[in-house]
Parts: C-alpha cells; sequence; structure tokens
C-alpha cells in the first residue's frame, strides 16, 4: 500500500526525523494563510502517489502568499501527468504547503528489502534528486549499501558509515546517521517495503531534513497497523481494481482488449504473455483463486466487462481439486446469472474430468467458444477479438 | 527416486483442525503419505479422522516420531508455527499459508541460520514425490511417477507444466513448489542441488516469474554445476512495472527483476528456454531426447 508525501512525513516525525515546517490542504484559500505562517515563501507540493511530480509542473516555489494561493488553484484539481502516473495523469485533490530551505545539497538515503540477502538494506548517495535506478544504471559505486540484521537494527557503526559515505563531516555528520537510524526503526516498526528520502536536504546551516518522503507498506502486515491501513487512499487507485477488490479478486488493469479470467497468479501471468505472444494484447491481470468458485466467477466476468474496451474474454482454469466438470458448471450458470453477454467468450479448461467439463460447456445455451489446450485458447482469443463483435 | 518427500516421510500437520488443514491432511492421507499427528494449541487429546492431535510440536514428535510438517495455519501466526516445527526438530517444514508479513519472515530466516530444518513455501502449493507422498494442496492424481524433476514459484501453473508432462507420459521424480513470496526457505538452488544428488532425475522443468533475482543466480549455478538439462519458462513478460501481479514476491521493481533480464540469464546458462508455457512439456521431451 502506497501513502502521500504528508502522510510518510507525518510517520517519520514521530520518529524524530526532521522534515520542512508546513500543512496539508484541499483548498487553495487555506494557501496564503498558510505561506503567511511560514514566513511568506513556500513551496506548494502536489500530492498524488506517484513520483516525477516536480517535472510534471506539481511542485512550485511561491515567493508570496498571494502566489501561493495562486500557485496551489492552478495546481489543485489539475490532471498531473508524471513518468508514473501514465498518459491520463492523477487528479491532485491535495497540496503539502512548506516553508521554502536554503539548500546546501541534495542527498538520497533509502531502506529497502534486499530480497537475496533476506535483509533489508540501507542505501545512500551523494546524487539527491535523481531516480536511485539511474545511479545504479551509471555507476553502481556511487551507492552506499549496508545490510541491517533484523534484529538488531542499524548500528551505529553502520549509521557512521553511511554519513561518511554521503560525505558529510561534523554535526552534520551526527545528524545524518541518527535520521538514518530513525529511518530504520521506521521501516521495521510499520510493516514498511520502502521508506526514501530523495532528496535528503542539507541546508546552510548543517541541518539535516527529508525534503520529500515516501513510503510503502507490506501489505501481509496491514493487519496489525490499522492507522497506517487508514491512510490508503482510494482515489488514488484504479477503481476497477477497487471494485475488485470487495470482491477479494486479484486483478490488475491492462491497456490491452483481451479479458482474461484464470485460477492462479502464475497461471494467469502466463496466460497474459501466451495472449500477446500470439498477437494479442491482454486487457488485465486476474486471478480469481485456485478453486475458481461459481461466484468468484460471475463477480470477476462481471468486472471484466464492464471495462468498455474489452472485445473478448478468455476464461483460463485448471482444475485441480476442484474437479473440471464443477467448474464448467459454473462458469455456464455465471453467464446464465449474468444475461445479455454479447462478447465472444473462449474457454479453456483441463484437469481432473476435462471431457465431462468440455461437454458441459458446448451443450450450454450460451454459444461458449471451447479451446482445447492454451496455444489452442490463445489463437482463438485473439481472432475472436480481431473479428469483433 | 525422489527427493525430500518418499514413503518414508511421517507428517505431522500444523492446523490440522482448521477447514482447510483439514481437508488436506486427508488429501495428503488419501495420496499414501503416512499423517501421523496434527498440532493445534488448545486442541491435545482430539483426534480428526483418527489422526491424534497435539498442542505442540515437540509432543507430537515425541509421540508419533513425525519427521515433516505441513503448515496451514493462519498469517499472522504462520511465522511462530515455522519457528516451532524448527526449534523441535522437524526435518522438513512446508509452508503452505499466503499472507504472511516480511518482517516476520524475515526473523524466520535469521532463526533458522541456529534451526537447521528444509523450509518449503511460505505461499506454496508443496512438495509431491508421485507414487510415494505428497505434502502440499496439489492434486495428486495429475501426477506419474518418473525421472523429471519440477521446481516453480507458482501453483496452478506447475499443475500446467505436470499435466502436459504426464499427458506426453513423461512421469515426474519429484515436484517442489518453493512458493510466490519474496522471502522464502527453499530457493532454485536448493532444489537443484538435491536433484543433482539425485541419480534418477534425469532433467529439470524450473518455473520461474517476475521478482527478484532467483533465477538468475539458479542459471549461474546451473551452468556451473549442473549437467542434465533444464527446461525453464519465466511468467510475467507483460507485467506492468511496479505492480505486484498476485503473488507477493511478482514485482518488477526499480527496473529490477524482469522476465526479459531472466529469460536473457537462462538461455546465456544453456537452459532450453520456451517462449510458451504451452510448450513446457513437449520442451523436456525434446530435451531428454525422445
Amino acid at each position: 500500500m502506497k501513502i502521500h508525501e504528508y502522510q510518510a512525513k507525518e510517520i517519520l516525525r514521530r520518529y524524530g526525523v526532521a522534515t520542512p515546517r508546513g500543512r496539508v490542504t484541499d483548498k487553495a484559500l487555506e494557501a496564503g494563510p498558510i505561506c503567511a505562517e511560514l514566513g511568506g515563501r513556500c513551496v506548494v507540493k502536489a500530492q498524488i502517489h506517484a513520483g516525477g511530480r516536480g517535472k510534471g509542473g506539481g511542485v512550485k516555489l511561491a515567493k508570496s502568499p498571494a502566489e501561493a494561493q495562486e500557485v496551489a488553484g492552478r495546481i489543485l484539481g489539475m490532471q498531473l501527468k508524471t513518468p508514473q502516473t501514465g498518459p491520463e495523469g492523477q487528479t491532485v485533490r491535495r497540496v503539502l504547503i512548506e516553508e521554502a530551505l536554503d539548500i546546501a545539497s541534495e542527498l538520497y538515503l533509502s531502506v529497502t528489502l534486499d530480497r537475496a540477502a533476506g535483509k533489508p538494506i540501507v542505501m545512500a548517495s551523494k546524487a539527491g534528486g535523481m531516480e536511485i535506478e539511474e545511479v545504479a544504471a551509471k555507476d553502481p559505486r556511487a551507492i552506499l549499501r549496508q545490510e541491517v540484521e533484523p534484529f538488531l537494527g542499524l548500528l551505529p557503526f553502520q549509521s557512521r558509515a553511511v554519513a561518511r559515505g554521503l560525505g558529510l563531516q561534523g554535526d552534520t555528520a551526527k545528524k545524518a546517521a541518527k535520521l538514518a537510524t530513525a529511518l530504520v526503526a521506521a521501516y521495521r516498526d510499520t510493516d514498511a517495503s520502502l521508506v526514501e528520502i530523495n532528496p535528503l536536504l542539507v541546508t546552510g546551516g548543517g541541518d539535516v531534513l527529508a525534503l520529500d518522503a515516501k513510503m510503502s507498506f507490506d501489505d501481509n502486515a496491514l493487519f496489525r497497523h490499522q492507522d497506517i491501513a487508514e491512510m490508503r487512499d482510494l482515489a488514488e487507485e484504479n477503481p476497477m481494481e477497487v471494485e475488485a477488490g470487495k470482491f477479494n479478486l486479484n486483478y490488475i488493469k491492462l491497456d490491452g482488449d483481451i479479458a482474461c479470467m484464470v485460477n492462479g497468479a502464475g497461471l494467469a501471468m502466463a496466460t497474459m504473455d501466451i495472449i500477446q505472444l500470439y498477437g494479442g494484447q491482454p486487457a488485465n491481470f486476474l486471478d480469481v483463486g485456485g478453486s475458481a468458485s461459481q461466484d468468484a466467477v460471475k463477480n470477476a466476468f462481471r468486472l471484466l466487462v464492464s471495462d468498455p474496451h474489452v472485445r473478448a474474454v478468455l476464461i483460463n482454469i485448471f482444475g485441480g481439486i476442484a474437479r473440471t466438470d464443477r467448474i464448467a458448471g459454473g462458469v455456464v450458470a455465471a453467464i446464465e446469472e449474468l444475461g445479455d453477454v454479447r462478447l465472444p467468450v473462449v474457454v479453456r479448461l483441463e484437469g481432473t474430468n476435462v471431457e465431462q467439463g468440455r461437454e458441459i460447456l458446448r451443450n450450454a445455451p450460451f454459444k461458449f467458444i471451447v479451446a482445447e489446450h492454451m496455444a489452442d485458447a490463445a489463437e482463438k482469443v485473439v481472432a475472436a477479438a480481431r473479428g469483433g463483435r | 527416486m525422489a527427493i525430500w518427500v518418499d514413503k518414508g516421510t511421517r507428517l505431522l500437520v500444523q492446523g490440522i483442525t482448521g477447514k482447510e488443514g483439514t481437508f488436506h491432511a486427508l488429501g495428503c492421507r488419501d495420496y499414501g503419505t503416512q499423517v501421523v499427528a496434527g498440532v493445534t494449541p488448545g486442541k491435545g487429546g482430539e483426534t480428526v479422522e483418527g489422526i491424534p492431535v497435539f498442542d505442540s510440536v515437540a509432543e507430537a514428535r515425541e509421540a508419533t516420531g513425525a519427521n515433516a510438517s505441513m503448515i496451514f495455519v493462519p498469517p499472522p501466526f504462520a511465522a511462530d508455527a515455522i519457528l516451532e516445527s524448527a526449534a523441535a526438530g522437524i526435518e522438513l517444514t512446508v509452508c503452505i499459508t499466503e499472507g504472511i508479513p516480511v518482517n516476520d519472515m524475515l526473523k524466520v530466516k535469521a532463526f533458522l541460520r541456529d534451526h537447521p530444518t528444509r523450509l518449503v513455501g511460505p505461499n506454496c502449493p508443496g512438495v509431491i514425490s508421485p507414487g510415494m507422498a505428497k505434502i502440499g494442496i496439489m492434486p495428486g492424481h495429475i501426477h506419474r511417477p518418473g525421472k523429471v524433476g519440477v521446481i516453480s514459484r507458482s501453483g496452478t501453473l506447475t499443475y500446467e507444466a505436470v499435466w502436459q508432462l504426464t499427458n506426453l507420459g513423461l512421469g515426474q521424480s519429484t515436484c517442489v513448489g518453493i512458493g510466490g513470496d519474496p522471502v522464502n526457505g527453499t530457493s532454485f538452488i536448493d532444489v537443484l542441488a538435491a536433484f543433482a544428488a539425485d541419480g534418477e532425475t534425469a532433467a529439470v522443468v524450473m518455473i520461474g516469474e517476475i521478482g527478484g533475482n532467483a533465477e538468475e543466480q539458479a542459471a549461474a549455478w546451473i551452468q556451473a554445476n549442473y549437467d542434465r538439462p533444464v527446461v525453464g519458462f519465466i511468467a510475467g513478460r507483460t507485467a506492468p512495472p511496479g505492480r505486484r501481479m498476485g503473488h507477493a514476491g511478482a514485482i518488477v521493481a526499480g527496473g529490477k527483476g524482469t522476465a526479459a533480464e531472466k529469460i536473457e540469464a537462462m538461455k546465456a546458462a544453456g537452459l532450453h528456454v520456451v517462449d510458451s508455457p504451452a510448450e513446457l512439456g513437449r520442451t523436456a521431451a525434446r530435451a531428454l531426447g525422445l
């Protein structure tokens, strides 16, 4: 789960991480007074989940309260397009207004999971403001890494190494070391999957602050963090994905025109891949769960056909513990219950009792296109989508 | 022959009194696995379809000589169940549970360094040695005994591959689902090394997916250490970056963990890489010269 910058800073402040003073608002009229409180110069920052906000015009400096109000008015409600939002952009519903600080240098600091090591890892670089992937591609040695022992947290010598790696000295180095230790504690306590400070700001006076903050969390651990779960902003998510979540369906919207419904995540990915291999484009990822119950199939189907770009549907089910004939019965019943399905539907069933399952599909009132195997299914659904209907 | 699971396996089931636990404990027993005990704290003394239930893994092991465990405990308590199994000296622990927090798994990994058990999973279908025994939720009857080893991060996609093999008359020695989580107990390399030590496994089908770099590491290991044929497939070449594709571990993050990188590494290591998941069985047959 992702949260906004202002929420991430709220969490990090509890751990003693210094951030610029500021306030969040959804009203342009409040921007002026907030800016005045902050001393009359401020930065207005669009709050959306995607990164790259500055490049899209979502972060602006205002030199007076009047200008802050004017800038906030322009940013609030805008459809902000960044490299991470996709071409349609994301509506800005809130802005964070922060004091403008003098910048001596901009650095990078993050905590994330190193899957290979099975440990959290702290990454630090002097190239603040740049995407860390870009830094890694250009010069991997420019990134300092410290593996964190899960039981111990970031040890003092490691935090000193981080500060040294960032090129800092004296009091500033101590402040940075303290901040790095706090980030690791926040990462661990909140079950975060990422804490990223980019840029980490060093002021002319030697203070170290999180100028930006990005946090995301392990969905599987949200059950023990009610306060964080409540920070979820559904307006930032795809409405079809939110709808799917209500039915416990694992759905991800894509750009193609062939909808697919599959049991199991790996087989669902493989189904998307084979559609593309046969010249089509998948409209989604959808895992209806291993057993593919009638209710799950019905809810999934309703969701898939509500996507106006979809021109054909592929149902690919491997019947294991749940027998194929029972699944076929469920698919037929689901389509009957929905009524008025006008799209071509290719069904490929495999596994236990497959012959009986296919027979049920062939005898159904709805004209399914029955496929024999996965390649046959891909070929048929791509042809059906081209034929349109 | 087979690895890890065979006629000598004596299985206990943690979480046996839950609906899933009961269902699959019986499924394993029906397949031929010796299911000797169940564990549910607070329900010691009860029985489930004739299987005695104990309050703790240590008691169950002491009383029944169990040497393997299958875990169906809900996610908030599953890590503790793994630790209990390891602390009791169980040799093989297969965790089926999906949804264990990453931080819990990091603690499990650290604990297991001092308490050696072979942890398979979590978030996996389990391990089956066809014709001998199974520990897990896979449909037993799609398998047949034979010489192909199967390793996978997925569930139903593994069944798909197994079914293709079976329909071509190619049986399996052992099939291991290592699970779809970012932090797991057993890696591709662990399974490959066991297959290498098993004289009868003549070829391996390895099914990876996007996320992490376990497939790249396995490819390098194969090139250096394994001379029997390996068929490889990677799911998720059409997956958008930054999205979790069902499995917690199936995510392209920061441009890393893409299908393209993995496929390239597998090809460079001399694996028989298939573009179409429909070709896994036939490619294995060709690799075996059939």
